[in-house]
Parts: structure tokens; sequence; C-alpha cells
């Protein structure tokens, strides 16, 4: 199996490029991603590219990889303006798929990271969305705007490419040590949002699982598209007894206007789509990705426990994080200098 | 209801298994590989919050208010309590009335202090949208009115759920209409029923039309307020603001039917509509039928 993942230039990203590099079916993994990788990385090849993967087609071309695994796309709009995130999102998932489905292209799986965004977050919603369901309103965010985007072309890619395995995994809030999400900022304070008389139904992916997840597709057959979440809900005040955090209160009317001079002043770092979520929560039905055997490793308790954990940990001896800086000359010392000696397996 | 055993102190709970390779190794490194573990890490809860939104503690301590209210102002009095399973799945409707209606809490109250099982209350989803109002409606078993909701509870849970096929047109009818069943939407409840394979039990209140007669409705109010109807009631005339809060004491009679069972294979895609709305007929009328009974046999609307 020859992989191409995108969306290495994160601690979680190389974390994923190291699953990869475990797996013995994954004889050449090539990365991609604007930023360099954040851990050092065993085979890996990485290669550097601009914002929208415009230079995939000759990638894919050049290396002959089978599977694409594309992590790369902006669910977090603090990360990115508007314009940026469609060019990563949207164009950059296009010039992917377009490199995948292009004339004799080898590729044979593509494994899309996406969010359970998609689904949206209203009083109207059902307590648990499956991946069927279609959200109740249209969406005003543009992250939420480009994740739909990107759907429709991974559906198309589908459905015109039936010798691909499409597989769509759409993670619910993803906590752990290393992912960097609106609500892991927001848990990592002293004190936490919530909005007023609120207390919504929380369901938190760990992301080892998420991780899990992506190897499972990677390894599996498993085409279509698939929730991908901790099992059970927790109200969001549990969350933060949990993590040992006090909360204070936004008002319920005109939120977003009272939150803008606050995320202004960056004292607050959830975006609008994830005040929708501090106001009326959201589950998913994550049986599916069970039924095609799938295990999960934490429930959404049990993910808020493990984060609650690694922030004591974290408060203790600070950031254990391995300072590694990517430098080319010797990762190309390292890979292909023939003075290098690999261990080979014993016989 | 099940009370939750208090667990014995476990040791420490582990950190991720990755504490377990080498001990030179970093946080960073990958958890791989990994040992098999069949139960996902459950961590352990601070509340007893299920994923519904409803809390035991918070019910009980809504139980210990409301039976007061139960025993002493409704006298509610039940027959027919058999009727509802002791175990698994079961949609549990009713007649829906009184301005703003008595009988949900009534038949909620009644059927967890009976028979021990948690009921599910399916309503409007405009609660949801209200802060304070909707966290403790929802952390008193109260739950969004969306099929999939239903059908979960029912099917995958085993649960009570309670619904009223007659929605708001229920309790928004004039007083002049009391105990006449509205139509029971388009038939949904059964479609539900069929779907998760459960048995639909009807239960028939008289009482609950008196607690808040409403004389008189007011559309344009309704509209800017964004709620299906706002009533002029006997008890605002009587009590004032007061009166929106305070239901009169009439005397709460309250009969199970036997369940009826829908003899279709569950987890269809589509029911036929006809059958659908012919079992819904079929119910309403048994329903209405026995509300007429009920009040031939009742004597005073306050003593019963």
């Amino acid at each position: 199996m020859r992989v191409l993942v995108t969306g290495l230039g994160t601690f979680w990203g190389s974390k994923l490029a190291q699953a990869l590099e475990a797996l013995d079916e994954a004889e050449v993994i090539i990365g991609v991603d604007t930023r360099e990788p954040r851990l050092p990385l065993e085979r890996t090849e990485f290669v550097k590219a601009d914002s929208s993967f415009s230079i995939l087609n000759r990638i894919v071309r050049a290396t002959q990889v089978d599977t694409i695994l594309h992590t790369h796309l902006i669910v977090d709009s603090t990360q990115m303006r508007g314009r940026a995130m469609h060019e990563t999102n949207v164009i950059g998932t296009m010039n992917i798929l377009a490199a995948a489905g292009a004339a004799g292209s080898p590729v044979r799986k593509v494994v899309v990271k996406s969010s359970t965004l998609v689904y949206g977050s209203t009083y109207q919603d059902p307590y648990f969305f499956r991946e069927d369901m279609r959200r109740v309103r249209t969406p005003r965010s543009p992250v939420e705007r480009s994740l739909a985007e990107v759907a429709s072309y991974v559906r198309d890619f589908a459905e015109d490419n039936p010798h691909v395995v499409v597989t769509k995994l759409r993670f619910s809030n993803v906590l752990g040590d290393d992912i960097d999400t609106p609500f892991s900022r927001a848990l990592r304070r002293p004190v936490v949002p919530e909005i007023f008389g609120f207390d919504p139904r929380m369901q938190f992916t760990h992301e080892d699982d998420v991780i899990g997840a992506l190897c499972y597709a990677v390894q599996e057959e498993v085409p279509g598209v698939y929730n991908v979440a901790g099992d059970g809900t927790l109200p969001w005040s549990e969350v933060c007894a949990i993590v040992g955090k006090r909360r204070f209160s936004l008002a319920p009317v005109m939120t977003d206007l009272a939150a803008r001079p606050l995320r202004a002043a960056g004292l607050l770092d959830l975006p609008s789509e994830a005040l929708e979520v501090l106001r009326y929560g959201r589950g998913v039905d994550n049986s599916r990705y069970k039924r095609a055997g799938f295990k999960y490793r934490y429930t959404s308790a049990g993910t808020v426990h493990a984060f609650a954990q690694s922030l004591r940990l974290e408060n203790t001896i600070g950031n254990a994080r391995p300072v590694y800086r990517y430098e080319r000359d010797v990762e190309d010392f390292f890979r292909h200098s023939a003075a290098v000696v690999h261990e080979t397996e014993a016989p | 209801m099940p009370d939750r055993a208090p667990e014995a102190p476990s040791s420490p709970v582990e950190l991720h298994p990755r504490a377990d390779s080498e001990p030179t190794s970093s946080r960073a490194l990958v958890p791989l590989p990994r040992e098999e573990r069949e139960e996902p890490d459950a961590g352990e809860r601070l509340s007893d919050v299920d994923s519904w939104g409803r809390s035991e503690r918070v019910r009980s301590l809504v139980r210990r208010i409301y039976d007061p209210v139960y025993r002493n102002w409704f006298r509610a009095q039940w027959e027919g309590l058999e009727n509802i399973p002791r175990t698994g799945g079961a949609l549990l409707i009713a007649n829906h009335a009184g301005a703003i209606p008595n009988d949900a809490p009534v038949i909620m109250h009644g059927v967890e202090k009976e028979l021990g099982r948690p009921v599910y209350g399916l309503a409007d989803n405009l609660f949801r949208a209200m802060p304070v109002v909707g966290t403790l409606w929802s952390r008193g078993g109260g739950v969004a009115a969306h099929p999939d909701n239903a059908y979960r509870l029912l099917h995958d849970d085993g649960q009570l759920a309670l619904v009223f096929p007659e929605g708001t047109k229920g309790p928004g009818k004039h007083y002049r209409d009391r105990y006449r069943l509205r139509r029971f939407g388009r038939g949904g409840f059964v479609a539900i029923a069929m779907r998760a394979g459960v048995p639909v039990v009807p239960i028939t209140v008289v009482g609950s039309e008196e607690t808040m007669p409403l004389l008189y409705k007011s559309a344009r109010g309704a509209k800017l307020l964004n709620v299906p109807y706002v009533p002029v009631t006997v008890n605002m005339l009587l009590l004032g603001p007061l009166g929106i809060v305070t239901p009169l004491p009439a005397k709460f009679r309250l009969r199970v039917l036997p369940p009826v069972h829908f003899d279709v294979p569950p987890d269809q895609e589509r029911y036929s509509r006809s059958r659908v709305m012919e079992e819904a007929e079929r119910i309403r009328e048994d329903m209405q039928e026995s509300l007429y009974d009920m009040l031939r046999e009742r004597r005073s609307v306050w003593f019963g």
C-alpha cells in the first residue's frame, strides 16, 4: 500500500503519520502539507505544498500512490480567515480529488476527515444525527459552508469513480493531548464559557480514536460516510466539572454579538458555530462505524476524563512535547544516504 | 429506575496505555502496538444526566415537590395501570387539554411513582430554545418530539415515551369543545410504534380540561411571541397573572386502555399510509369512547 497523507503540520497530524508508519501494509508514506512535520518521522517522505495542493496531481503520478488520506480540512474557523479556509478546504479538496480521479490514476482509496459541524446545531435537531440525515438549517458560518461544499465534491467523486473506495469520516468535537480545537482551548483556560440557562448535551471523540478510525479506514474497505464520536453524551456543566474549571455565563440573547469583543480581546476561543453547540449541543449516532468493525477506545465521558488527566499533567510539568525541528537536509540524509545502515528485521 | 450503584473506589484510572511503552519515550509517541480492548474507557461520571438529558436525581426532586400537588390538588386516580408494560419500550399516548396542560406532569409522575419506570415526555422542541426552562425541562425527562428521538427511546433504549398525538391543538381548543379529541396529526405516532416494534398504550385523562378552561385565543399574540397560541383562561380572570401558573383543583381520573400491538415487521423504511391512518383513527375512536364513558361516570368536576 502506498499512502499519501495530507495535514502533517500539526502535532496531531504528525502523530497520525507515526501511526501510519507503524502499519505494516503501508510500504510508502508521502506526507503533504503547507507546514513542516512537528515530530520526527522515520520513513514518511515530506513534500511541502501550497495551501490548495495544486502540485498534488504531479505527486500522485510520480509516486503512484494507491491511497489518499485527506486530513487537511480546516474545521476550526479560528485558525483561518474565510478566504484562506475556502482555498484550503474547497480548492484543496478539489485538487486532491482531481488528482485521484485523473485518467490512469493509480488511486483506489480516498479517506476524508470531516466534521460533525456539517449537521449544524439548532433546537429542531434530532438528539442523534445519523449519517443520512440532513441538517435542519442551511449553514451560515463559512467553515460549515465550505465543509458542505467539500461533502458534495466527495459525493460526486465517489459516484464518478466507482472503482475507488471513498470513506468520509465525520468526527465530533475532538479532545486529546495534542490536538488543538476551540473546545480544547476553551477548557484549558481558568474559566470556561457557557451560555446562561443552557447546559447542552456534548459528545467528544478522543484523538487516539480519531487516529484509530483513520487508520482503520486505510486498512479496511469501508466505503461510505461514517460518524465518529464517543458513546453517549454528557452535559457541558459536567465536562467543566470533570476538567475542574469554573464557568462564566454569556448572555442567552445576542450571544454572538456579545462574544465578538471577547473574541477580539482574546478571552474567548469559541467561534460562532461552536457557540451554537454550547447552546443546543449536538449528538451523532456512532453505530454505523461500529457495525463496520471499528472499536472505540473511549466514550465521550472517557475522552473528557483522559483530557482532564493530560491537563493535570501539563499543569505540573508544563508542555511535555518534544522539541523537534524539521530539517530537510537531515531528513534526506537519514532516508537516502548510503552511509545510513537501515535496520532490517531479523529473519 | 435502577439506582446508580456506588462504584467501589477503583485504583486511579490508568493514563493512556502509551504510558507503558519504554520509560524514555515522550508523550507524543504513538500508542502502538495497542492491546485489544473490548469495552471503551468510560471514565467516571460526575452527574447522572443520561444521553437524553434526563437526570434521575432532578427527577426525584421534582417528584418530591410535585407529589403533594398530584395527591392533594388533583387527587389523581388510575385504573388499568397493569396495561403499561413493566419492561421494554412502549409508546404512551393520551388526550391533551387545559391551556397550559397539567396532564403531562400528572401522567409522568403517576407512572414513575406507581411503576418505578422513567417516562420520557416528548414535547414541542420550543422548550429546547428557552434558557433555564429548557434545561430544567430536559433534566425532568422532557425530550424534543422528533420521530428519530422517539424511535431511539422505544427501540434502542426500551423506554416508555409519552406523546400527545393531538399536539398543541389539544390544549389550544376552547372550553366548549372539551373532551372532544382533535385530529391525531397524521398518525405519526403509529408509524413510530410500528417501526420500533412496540405497542401503543392509550391513556384517557378526565379532569385536565377543567384545570385551565380556555375561553379565548389571541392569534396575533401567538404570532408576536412565536408560540402556538396565547390563551385567556378562567384562571387568569380569577387570579390575574398568578392564573398562568395556577390550575384549578379538578379531580384527575386516568384510565389506561389495553395496549395496541401492530402486526407488522419493525424497522421498515415506510409503512402503508392507509394502514397507519386506519390504526390511528381506531385508537382515537377507542379513546374518545373511553372519555365519554368516564364522563358518564363522573358526578362532579371537583370531586370525581
